[in-house]
């Protein structure tokens, strides 16, 4: 699906930031943004028609934090399904009166907890956990999955082995965070990523998150040198935030993210979109800056 | 390896080594073989845990800082330290050994992250602070309530998200209003956090990882006591 629309254009534009267009609406912090997904349907419906309007090609349901794992911090951890369910039928009708065609991806975060041997999560919990997830936004009609934030390759691997529990043939993208020198959290290498991320069967794989543009250039890079016939894909923050009198402010302006969208393609990346702090602004001088620079 | 090693036929100082060097391996079985031994041969429990396991965490607190290990490797080490800490607790409250310190460690209000903080926690365990970990979406009064309970020298505070950091100005306000301000060292930590940050709301100060938390922490207590003396 991926490959097929990449063979009739260079690169496919992802969309930009849930969360931070979430609390800007009125999310309080500290709450679950997947709940806004059946209690505020409808500004969640903005965000994804902001991003759709300003030339996003797939856009990521409103999920990162829809595992049991993630949920159980709010006593949600009973209402997986429904979340998950709701934040991908509430895309694809925002998609499908569109004003252009879209992929709905359905999007799936880390359990946010240590798998073993480091930490006291299992695998087969781990895998369970987004087994669940999956086939929720399978059934709400999403079009391929979307794994990101990664730190642990092994989670990675429950992930995948969850999806394919659930189903065999649906498309999946897997995206790890390198925020820690160079590498993940758990010290996995743009290098090991791209030969794993492969090996599980991903269409496309790269970096998302972490401390900014430069950064995921750099990874792209790396993952590009070892695997020149993979999909890449470049998912930057809008910069580190600063913070000014209190209040977080991200930095990269929506110039800045063009530039940084152009370096990601020249570095080999061709689904290319933003993270943390980013908003439809981004995403559009995004959208215009790849026009411009690499269609021209 | 070292499994094959029979710890009764090295010497002591041997042992030692081989302490550091299992703790750096996270070799749970073999640490605490080692502190059996060191143990049965007469050794006080607070050296076992000062000459042996302390300063074999302080080694991997280096690496890691400087970039030589990662993650998995020190929760591999803070395990295998658990198991060797597990044997020596009950023995060094019954010898009356030295208290190296306390601390009171949390995620702030609003926020559910706690992979970074427990890493925190596990290295101050690891350098031998008694730590009391409250868990995530802590808010100041449970934050002082544990102060009043554990009389801790050291609070840590920890935030991943730019919305939850500024809690941790709510918890510093609530110290000064009790009157515990100056009692305590306030450590705060967290992905988007920076010095400024720590400045600005009256941190003592920013600790950019595990290890630098550690060194931050002996380094100000220290100082403390310096002046108390």
């Amino acid at each position: 699906m991926i490959e097929t629309y990449l063979r009739e254009r260079p690169y496919l534009i992802v969309d930009g930031a849930m969360g931070t267009m979430l609390f800007a609406a009125g999310l309080e912090h500290g709450d679950p943004p997947e709940l806004w997904n059946v209690d505020q349907p409808e500004r969640v419906a903005e965000v994804h028609r902001g991003y759709l309007e300003v030339g996003a090609q797939i856009l990521l349901t409103n999920t990162f934090g829809g595992n049991r794992y993630r949920l159980m911090l709010h006593g949600l951890e009973c209402r997986v399904r429904e979340l998950n369910l709701a934040a991908a039928r509430l895309l694809r009708q925002v998609v499908e009166s569109g004003p252009h065609q879209a992929l709905v991806a359905g999007d799936i975060g880390p359990s946010g907890q240590v798998l073993e041997p480091y930490g006291e999560l299992s695998f087969e919990e781990a895998r369970e956990a987004f087994a669940e997830q999956a086939a929720a936004l399978i059934a709400g009609g999403v079009d391929l999955l979307w794994v990101e934030t990664m730190s642990d390759l092994n989670e990675v691997r429950a992930a995948v082995e969850g999806i394919r529990q659930v189903s065999r043939d649906i498309p999946l993208v897997t995206t790890m965070t390198f925020d820690t020198r160079g590498r993940t959290m758990m010290g996995v290498t743009p290098e090991q990523a791209i030969e794993k991320l492969g090996s599980f069967g991903a269409v496309a794989a790269g970096g998302n998150c972490g401390n900014g543009p430069e950064e995921i250039i750099a990874v792209v890079e790396k993952m590009h040198a070892l695997a020149p016939e993979a999909i890449l894909v470049a998912k930057a923050n809008a910069g580190i935030p600063e913070l000014v009198s209190g209040r977080p402010v991200y930095r990269a302006t929506p110039e800045m993210m063009a530039d940084y969208a152009v370096a990601a393609y020249q570095a080999g990346a061709r689904v290319i979109g933003a993270c943390c702090g980013s908003t439809p602004a981004h995403i559009q001088a995004i959208a215009e800056a790849l026009a411009a620079r690499v269609m021209a | 390896m070292s499994g094959e090693i029979d710890v009764t036929q090295l010497q002591t100082p041997e042992l030692l080594e081989l302490i550091q060097d299992d703790l750096y391996d996270g070799l749970a079985a073999e640490v605490v073989a080692s502190v059996k031994e060191l143990l049965v041969r007469g050794m006080s429990p607070y050296d076992v845990l000062t000459k042996g396991l302390v300063a074999g965490m302080e080694v991997v607190g280096v690496d890691f800082r400087d970039g030589i290990l990662f993650v998995p490797e020190v929760l591999m080490a803070a395990k295998a330290m658990k198991g060797g800490m597990e044997l020596l607790r009950p023995l060094l409250a019954e010898t009356g050994a030295p208290q190296i310190g306390t601390m009171v460690i949390g995620t702030v209000k609003g926020d559910i992250h706690d992979i970074g903080k427990n890493l925190v926690a596990m290295m101050m365990e690891g350098a031998g602070f008694t730590v009391v970990n409250l868990g995530i979406n802590v808010d100041a009064e449970k934050f002082l309530n544990a102060i009043y309970e554990h009389k801790p020298q050291i609070l840590g505070m920890s935030a991943l998200l730019t919305t939850t950091m500024p809690y941790m100005a709510v918890v510093i306000a609530a110290l000064k209003e009790k009157g515990l301000r100056d009692q305590i060292i306030v450590l705060v930590g967290g992905a988007p956090l920076n010095e400024a940050f720590a400045e600005e709301i009256g941190a003592d100060a920013y600790c950019r990882d595990a290890a630098v938390a550690v060194e931050t922490a002996k380094k100000l207590l220290a100082i403390k006591r310096g002046q108390m003396a």
